[in-house]
């Protein structure tokens, strides 16, 4: 079968983007899962667009007791600047989606899926960076000191860190972003070959 | 009740012997399957919860069925200086009572909560047999929360049995004794000594008590008793023995009649009465002690007042029933039509039939009276005669099938019966000796005729030997099939008397797993490390310490001096389950404490000798919780140490203290 868009075809797209971006705001963008036997179901950290929160309301105070031990730093998500000014990326996005609906435009598409992937990505970076500091920067009056040994958890997987079995994963928020980045290319490659048609 | 019976033994072991159908035979069969019915894989869990009241230790314990695995002790009636609980300043005012702090007692009956006639897993009632006392446990944190006491009555032992929808715990006292109290000869029992009926109401959203009335009766011994349901809802059936009313060698001269007397009490005719007005009110004095939930702090109260009712002055109220020799259970089926009445002393035992009591009443078919009190014609209420069950019936629970349990204590077995055509159709023998047995929602209107615990009152050869003193043993039965099958042998701590057994899925989900810290007023709570503190107020010393992985704070203390009373404030700063700390000072002469995540709990200290003295987590809560430590140091009383507090040489100071000890080292200086 041949596809055929019309001529809406793309704004449907776009604005099935902006509702998947929007996605960012109910759901986590990533899950975090430390398990060891003494934690049954495992504790689960919750990184949001603007908060850090998870399985139940005390999981960070809870997670920082534990890290501790090790000389991890304690996550305060208040002081974290990215979980203020990234909810108003997250709004500049969907303004400019909604923008394009009205626009309509191939290269206009094309530079917000482009723009979004860019900025998702550098979200990821960013993210691997304070996962980074956090696993190496420990203090050097730690209680628990294994020679050689960093604990920084996975960006994208599951590792062994002592005691906890730790698996890192995009939560649907983080699916969210990566679906509206899909839908966004699909309105402009949708866009692309209505014009050809034409 | 175990001394009695020793001597009660000899007297029977001829009538025993001769006995055709009491034959205990100790080489019980077990079954194969046995053992896999009472396995509880680990990592799951019991499919009941048994509550069983522990006796002399004044306690209540938790049992899993069916594996038999002890889950709790839960404090109610004896201090409990594991973790604090009638030590800490918040919790000993639970033991306040009219005669004083009274740290002990007896308990014996378990009554769990009731919504139309079901176990509904909210509160757990228990009495306090020798300072009269009935206790609430709160089934969300199996805590005691609540303590009333009911005055002027003597041995609380009828109690406090509930009413199906939770309305009332009803109590009778177990010694008549003069009521009011009054110095007089013992052997004017006859005209002085009186008995108490109790109605204690239980408010349905907070489970609060409150004493409602007290029924003025004679001067027999109230024993047990239960309420009516469904059909005989708004009724309650106690037994008495001691109706000659003798004062001496009762296990003689309380036996000597054919019969003794089943109070029969409509409540809903006593409500009524003191909607009119018909009571007296007289002077007494009582106690109400009840943990505020926010802060954990028990406020004790005294009360002053109790409303009597006089059944000469309340027709219809109260009616008596003979039942034959000295009658112990009475237990209503869970149609609520049947009342068994226990005659621990007889030969047969008697079922009476609600519809018929009250037909009976309503055609005035009474044989005399006692105390202005008609007594019902003893044929008219009778629904049948268990004839030749066993010897010593004590008390029975029933399967929701139709059928009964009693236990035997004499003849130490367990007797299933028909309730309904009064045929014997199964017996088993315990070891040795029960007292009461339980079935789950046994009491109820809808039994889960699944187990049976039998509780018995000799353990002797049924475990390893531990010295002249034993645990109690209890026996767990199948009693899904047609014969009972004994599957389980289980030790109990102290004296399990009565039990109740609770399908677990109506507790659980709602078991607290810790305190909310932001739902904590307790007014000495330190919300924070950073405002961890000492203060002094002349010689109080109030130390508001926080507890977290793995520190105390603060854990040096400087400028206390002999003569202070130190009271530590410990907040468990924790936010996780099974996180409690503890705290234990050296040269406490009171108790240790243990504080639940969220809690905030008091120790007083009073320091014996100037030194340094260690303090240290008593609860093994982490890795570094052997390092869980501090010191506080004592002075000579009027030295110049000032007050001192601090986490890792993070030392706050007393501004006032350290100006004060500036000026006089300067004075000093000066005078040099």
């Amino acid at each position: 079968m041949e596809l055929r868009p019309n001529s809406s075809t793309s704004r449907w797209f776009q604005l099935a983007a902006v509702i998947a971006l929007a996605g960012v705001f109910v759901f986590p963008l990533w899950q975090i899962t430390l398990e060891a036997a003494q934690f049954p179901g495992g504790l689960q950290m919750h990184i949001w667009i603007n908060k850090v929160s998870g399985s139940d309301k005390h999981i960070v105070k809870n997670i920082n007791i534990l890290n501790h031990y090790i000389g991890m730093q304690a996550i305060h998500p208040e002081s974290i600047p990215e979980l203020k000014y990234f909810p108003f990326v997250a709004y500049a996005m969907m303004a400019l989606g909604l923008l394009g609906i009205w626009i309509n435009k191939v290269w206009y598409y094309g530079f917000w899926f482009l723009l979004l992937a860019i900025l998702g990505a550098l979200g990821i970076y960013d993210f691997y960076l304070w996962l980074y500091d956090y696993g190496h920067n420990l203090d050097p009056k730690a209680p628990i000191k294994v020679p050689g040994m960093s604990y920084m958890p996975p960006l994208l997987g599951e590792k062994d860190l002592l005691n906890f079995y730790v698996k890192s994963y995009p939560h649907f928020g983080g699916l969210g972003l990566g679906l509206a980045v899909l839908l966004g290319f699909a309105s402009f490659w949708t866009k692309w070959k209505f014009n050809k048609m034409q | 009740m175990k001394t009695k019976a020793f001597e009660i033994i000899p007297i029977l072991t001829l009538a025993a012997l001769l006995y055709s159908c009491g034959g205990s035979d100790t080489g019980q069969m077990i079954t194969g399957d046995a053992a896999q019915q009472v396995y509880v894989a680990p990592g799951e869990y019991d499919e009941y919860y048994a509550f069983m009241s522990g006796g002399y230790s004044g306690q209540i314990t938790a049992y899993g069925l069916p594996s038999g695995r002890l889950l709790k002790e839960i404090p109610v009636f004896s201090q409990y200086p594991e973790n604090g609980y009638g030590y800490s300043e918040e919790t000993k005012p639970m033991f306040n009572t009219s005669y004083g702090f009274v740290p002990w007692d007896d308990s014996h009956h378990i009554e769990l909560s009731q919504t139309e006639g079901e176990f509904d897993g909210r509160w757990l009632f228990v009495n306090g047999n020798n300072t009269p006392r009935i206790a609430r446990i709160d089934l969300k944190t199996f805590e005691t929360v609540e303590i009333l006491e009911i005055p002027d009555v003597a041995g609380l032992h009828c109690a406090p049995f509930i009413t199906e929808n939770s309305e009332y715990l009803v109590s009778g006292t177990r010694f008549s004794v003069p009521i009011p109290q009054k110095d007089v000869p013992i052997d004017t029992y006859k005209e002085n000594f009186k008995g108490l009926i109790n109605y204690v109401t239980v408010d349905p959203e907070h489970g609060h008590m409150d004493l409602a009335f007290q029924i003025e009766m004679p001067g027999f011994n109230y024993d047990l008793a239960r309420n009516g349901k469904a059909v005989s809802h708004g009724w309650s059936f106690l037994t008495t023995y001691n109706s000659e009313q003798e004062h001496s060698l009762l296990e003689v001269n309380a036996s000597q009649k054919d019969k003794d007397l089943m109070a029969v009490v409509n409540w809903k005719k006593a409500e009524e009465y003191l909607e009119q007005g018909k009571f007296t009110e007289r002077e007494t004095s009582y106690f109400h002690n009840l943990m505020d939930e926010g802060s954990g702090i028990v406020n004790s109260t005294e009360r002053s007042s109790t409303r009597i009712l006089d059944p000469k002055e309340c027709p219809d109220m109260v009616y008596f029933i003979p039942v034959p020799k000295s009658p112990h259970g009475c237990d209503v089926d869970p149609t609520g039509e049947y009342i068994v009445g226990n005659g621990k002393l007889s030969a047969d035992m008697s079922v009476y039939s609600f519809s018929k009591i009250m037909k009976a009443i309503e055609e005035e078919n009474f044989d005399g009276e006692f105390d202005g009190i008609p007594i019902i014609n003893y044929e008219a209420a009778l629904h049948g005669i268990v004839e030749k069950p066993g010897l010593g019936p004590l008390h029975t629970e029933f399967d929701g099938r139709g059928n009964a349990y009693t236990t035997f204590f004499i003849s130490s077995e367990v007797v299933k019966w028909d309730v309904e055509s009064k045929e014997i159709l199964d017996r088993q023998p315990t070891f040795y000796s029960p007292g009461h047995l339980v079935i789950p929602g046994g009491e109820t209107r809808n039994p889960d005729g699944k187990y049976l615990v039998a509780m018995n009152k000799i353990t002797k050869d049924r475990y390893l030997p531990t010295g002249p003193e034993l645990a109690h043993s209890a026996q767990l039965f199948d009693i899904s099939g047609d014969k009972m099958k004994l599957i389980l042998d289980f030790p109990t701590k102290a004296e399990p008397h009565y039990a109740q057994a609770i399908a677990a899925d109506k507790i659980q989900p709602n078991s607290v797993k810790f305190f909310d810290i932001e739902s904590n007023t307790h007014p000495h709570a330190t919300m924070g490390e950073s405002r961890s503190r000492v203060e002094r107020d002349g010689n109080e010393v109030h130390v508001y310490m926080t507890a977290i992985r793995s520190h105390l704070a603060p854990d040096n203390i400087e400028g206390i001096k002999l003569g202070d009373q130190v009271y530590f404030h410990l907040t468990n700063l924790e936010q996780d389950w099974d996180v409690p700390h503890g705290l234990a000072i050296q040269g406490a002469t009171n108790a240790e404490l243990l504080v639940m995540p969220g809690q905030t709990r008091t120790l007083l200290w009073e320091p014996k000798r100037p030194g340094v003295f260690a303090f240290y987590c008593t609860d093994f809560c982490s890795a570094l919780h052997q390092e869980m430590s501090g010191y506080v140091r004592v002075s000579p009383q009027g030295s110049d140490v000032p007050l001192k507090w601090g986490l890792n040489e993070e030392l706050h100071n007393d501004e006032e203290a350290a100006l004060e000890f500036q000026e006089n080292a300067r004075k000093l200086a000066n005078n040099q």
